[in-house]
Order: structure tokens, then sequence, then C-alpha cells
């Protein structure tokens, strides 16, 4: 048992000095590029004119419906002989990693979009505000507050989905586990990695539920707007002051 | 606030002809559903118009229309003689682009039922949001006019106030005053005080009277509240089935209702 320990202890820090890098890399880069493809394909299959949600439906669905692994392959191996752009292992992580989960992205951010009260789309209208002002001003930070749930899930299926580009060469943390349970034994190597990922998709959706509970906050809801603080119906005191217990 | 404050309890002035709002052979549909059909009417200058009429006749979906929320099947919509969604041209019936129909619209304003303030925003910038980006206000003027005119609504001292902890006639109160932060030509009313609690109505009431007398801004009004209408309208127009079945000052038409839909209207709401 004690040697399960030891070895371990060897995996641990072997895969986090070797493997770490290529799949924070890949994970950043793909969560970055994620969250840019949700957007411009959300918001084109919502708000475009008919021609262009035509166009981001199709990509959208193109992207959910084929198999990433065949992607990786695709944009690794024929892409450079059809038109002779080589994106090398890295770049090619991340556009396939972006791309497909970018494309479930932009169904979360088209249904958030979707959810925001249609009256306040009318009320932004009704102020005469430009397509873009209604947008970024009205609109995106209460669609943000209903979005963040959703890219929570996506960027911790993110994280563990990071584990096919060892497929493009690169050495992450299942691609260095690999080598490393040659030396200490599958159970400390797959083991040592599970504990990384698990760690890693543990902060990363710790951070985006602080940015959740931010958005509600901007909202009045979450601890901001609950009954026990929320105005009631009395209009007679309007120099009362609002309870306190602003978080 | 509007720039020109005199009372004005008359309709169109003789000096410009063209009436406030014209309604032109206006038809619209909801798929098959038809809602308005062949609707003429004009709105003067200043004047005080209250719609009324049972649910589905119409009359939410004229100041939709008027605001641009619904597009028009056929017919056109002057507002001071300007085309609002289209245009007459050569005898033919032109779509307006976007930029040309948001010129016309900005001097039309709307009260929804539902208050809609933005929870994104405090009070104070729920008002001074579209004054800003719209107009292009600097910060410092349209906060001086939004404190001014919430303190014309009695919510001064809750101007920092996030939406969620008013109460509904205070939101309603803030989403009047914000309408008024465009310093419309044209307030739209659409049931403002239909998702009220009782005791709160006078309140909001209480301020569009004061706007109704310190402005010119002509209202059109749809509200099953008829002593409001009374108080601050000078013609009712009654509707059904998408028509105006009859239309009379207020006096007349609530003591002496001509047409017989008016009178069975009026007797089951009052």
């Amino acid at each position: 048992m004690s040697e399960f320990f030891t070895d371990l202890g060897t995996a641990l820090p072997r895969l986090v000095e070797e493997g770490l890098r290529d799949t924070l890399l890949s994970f950043l880069g793909g969560a970055v590029l994620m969250v840019l493809v949700a957007v411009l394909l959300g918001l084109a299959t919502h708000q475009g004119p008919i021609w262009l949600r035509g166009i981001s439906r199709a990509i959208v669905e193109f992207f959910r419906g084929t198999s990433l692994v065949v992607q990786l392959f695709f944009l690794f191996y024929a892409l450079p002989t059809l038109t002779g752009v080589d994106l090398g292992s890295m770049w090619t992580a991340i556009l396939a990693l972006g791309l497909n989960y970018g494309a479930y992205g932009a169904e979360v951010v088209r249904g958030s979009l979707a959810a925001v009260p249609k009256g306040q789309w009318e009320t932004a209208t009704a102020l005469s505000m430009p397509w873009a002002t209604k947008i970024r001003r009205i609109i995106w930070p209460q669609a943000w507050a209903l979005m963040l749930p959703g890219f929570n899930n996506l960027l911790v299926m993110l994280v563990k989905g990071t584990a096919v580009v060892g497929l493009v060469l690169l050495n992450d943390l299942t691609f260095e586990s690999e080598q490393v349970r040659r030396e200490v034994g599958t159970w400390p190597a797959f083991l040592a990695a599970l504990i990384i990922y698990f760690l890693i998709a543990l902060v990363v959706s710790g951070v985006l539920r602080v940015l959740e509970r931010r958005a509600q906050r901007r909202l009045g809801l979450g601890d901001f707007g609950s009954q026990k603080e929320r105005r009631t119906d009395d209009e007679t005191d309007d120099a009362a002051p609002a309870h306190a217990g602003v978080a | 606030m509007p720039t020109d404050s005199t009372p004005t309890t008359e309709a169109a002035t003789s000096t410009d002809p063209a009436p406030r709002i014209e309604f032109e052979d206006v038809e619209k549909k909801f798929g098959k559903t038809t809602v308005l059909k062949d609707l003429n009417f004009t709105i003067g200058r200043g004047e005080r118009v209250t719609l009324i009429g049972p649910s589905g006749s119409g009359k939410t979906t004229i100041l939709r229309l008027l605001m641009t929320l619904e597009d028009l099947t056929d017919g056109y919509i002057w507002v001071d003689g300007d085309p609002l969604t289209h245009d007459r041209r050569d005898g033919k019936r032109v779509e307006l682009k976007p930029k040309q129909i948001a010129q016309v619209r900005k001097r039309i304003g709307m009260v929804f039922q539902q208050f809609n303030l933005f929870p994104n925003m405090s009070v104070l910038d729920n008002i001074t949001e579209a004054p800003i980006h719209v107009l292009g206000q600097s910060k410092d003027e349209a906060k001086e006019n939004a404190l001014t005119l919430l303190d014309r609504v009695g919510l001064r001292n809750r101007a920092d106030a996030h939406p969620t902890q008013l109460s509904g006639g205070q939101q309603q109160r803030v989403a009047i005053a914000r309408a008024l932060a465009m310093d419309p030509e044209i307030l739209l009313l659409d049931e403002v005080t239909s998702a009220l609690d009782p005791e709160l109505v006078g309140d909001v009431l209480g301020v569009l009277e004061d706007v109704a007398e310190t402005t010119d801004i002509t209202m059109l009004i749809v509200t099953h509240e008829m002593q409001f209408a009374r108080d601050v309208s000078q013609r009712v127009m009654m509707f059904d089935g998408g028509q105006i079945v009859e239309e009379a000052p207020p006096e007349e038409m609530f003591t002496r209702p001509k047409n017989e839909r008016t009178q069975k209207f009026l007797e089951a709401i009052i």
C-alpha cells in the first residue's frame, strides 16, 4: 500500500511537470475560442437575417454533429495536404476544441437570448435604441446571467475533452499518464491523471459560479433580491432605508 | 422633459395642417386573423385620446403599430405628416429603411403594462440610458434631467435603488420618467395600471394627470380606468372588431353612449 502512495507521489509531479502545460494551453485556447464562436454563432442564429441564420445554423449542426476526433484528424492531416496550411499541433487542438464546443455554446447563447423577456426587447425598441446598443446595454447583461450555468457545464466538459489532443501529438495529461504508467504502473498513473483533471474542473467550475453569482446580483437576483430584502408594495414610506444585506 | 410646456387642450392648430398621427387604411393581420381592417383616424397635436373596447378589439395593437413593435400588414401611418414605416411613392407602398424608421420613432414614447424596467441597472441608469446612448446627451445632462423627472414622479430619493427594490407602482412611475426623458411628442400608455394593486393605481394616474396638465404631449391611452379617461382625455374611441364603432368626448361617451356595443361594454366595466 505504501508503495502505491510512493508511486502516486512519483506520478503526480511528473504529470504536472510534463503533461499539464499542453492540457492547460489547449483548454484555455479552446475556451477562449469556444466563447467567441458561441457568441458569434448564437447571436447569428437568434438575431441574424434569414440567410445568416441558415448559414450559422448549418455550421452549428455540422460541428455538433461530427466527431471531435475526426475533426482533429481532419485539421491535422487532411487540411495541410488540401490547402498547404499546417497549423501545428497546438493550434489544431485549439481550433477543433473551440469549434466543437463553441457549436454547443452557440445553442446556450441562443437559448439565453430567447429567454430574456420580450418586454425588455420591446422597451429597448420603444426607447429607439439601435440594435447594437440594445444588445450590448440591455439584452446581453441579462442573457449573460442565464448563459453562465450552460457555459460552466461546457467548460468542465472541455477540460476533460482535451484528453484527445494527444492524438495530434501533444504531450497532454492523458498522453503523459500513458508514459508514466510504464514506470509506476496503471493504478497510480491514471489515478494521478484523474486527480489533476478533477482539480482543474473544480477550479473552472468555481470561477464560473462566482461569475454567475455576480451576474445575478447585478440583475437584483440571488442574495440581493431575495424575498426578505425585497421591498413590499408599500409606497407610504419612500424615505425608509432599504433593508441591509446588500451582498 | 418637453421644452414647450404650454398646456394645450385644443387639437391640431391651423398653422400646421398635418395631424400629429394619422392612420390611413391600416390593416393588421396576425397570421390569418385580421385584427385591424381599413382603419382611418387622425389625432391632433396635443390631443389626448383614450381607446376603449373589449379585449381583442385591436386597441393595444394600434399602440404597438405606432411604436413599430408590430409590422403593418397594409396601409400607412403618418406622424406629423412623415411616414412611420411605409411611404407612398408614385402611388406605390414602399417600406422604409430601419434608419428612417428610427428617426420618426424617436418622437414616440411608450409605457407598458408590465413596466419593463431594465433589471441590470439602477433606477437612475434606467432613465439616463437612452438619452445618453440614443440622444447623445452628456452623462451630467442626462442625470440632471433624470433627477428632475424623478422629482416629478416623487421618487428622487430612490434614484440609486435597484428596480427589484421598488413596488409595482414605483416601478411604473420610473417607467413613465424613463419615457419622458426621451422628450417624446407622443406618449403611448398601454394599460399602465392593469398590473398594479388597486391602492397603487392612484399615484401612477396622479403622475400622468400632472404630465397631461403641464405638457402638450399627445397621448394615446388604452385603459380601463374610466375616471382617468374622463379626467385626461378630450376624446374617447370605442373599438370593436378592429373598427371604431363610436367616438365622442368622454362626458358624452360615458353618460350618453349612442352605440349599442358601447352601452353594453360600459355597463360591463363601470
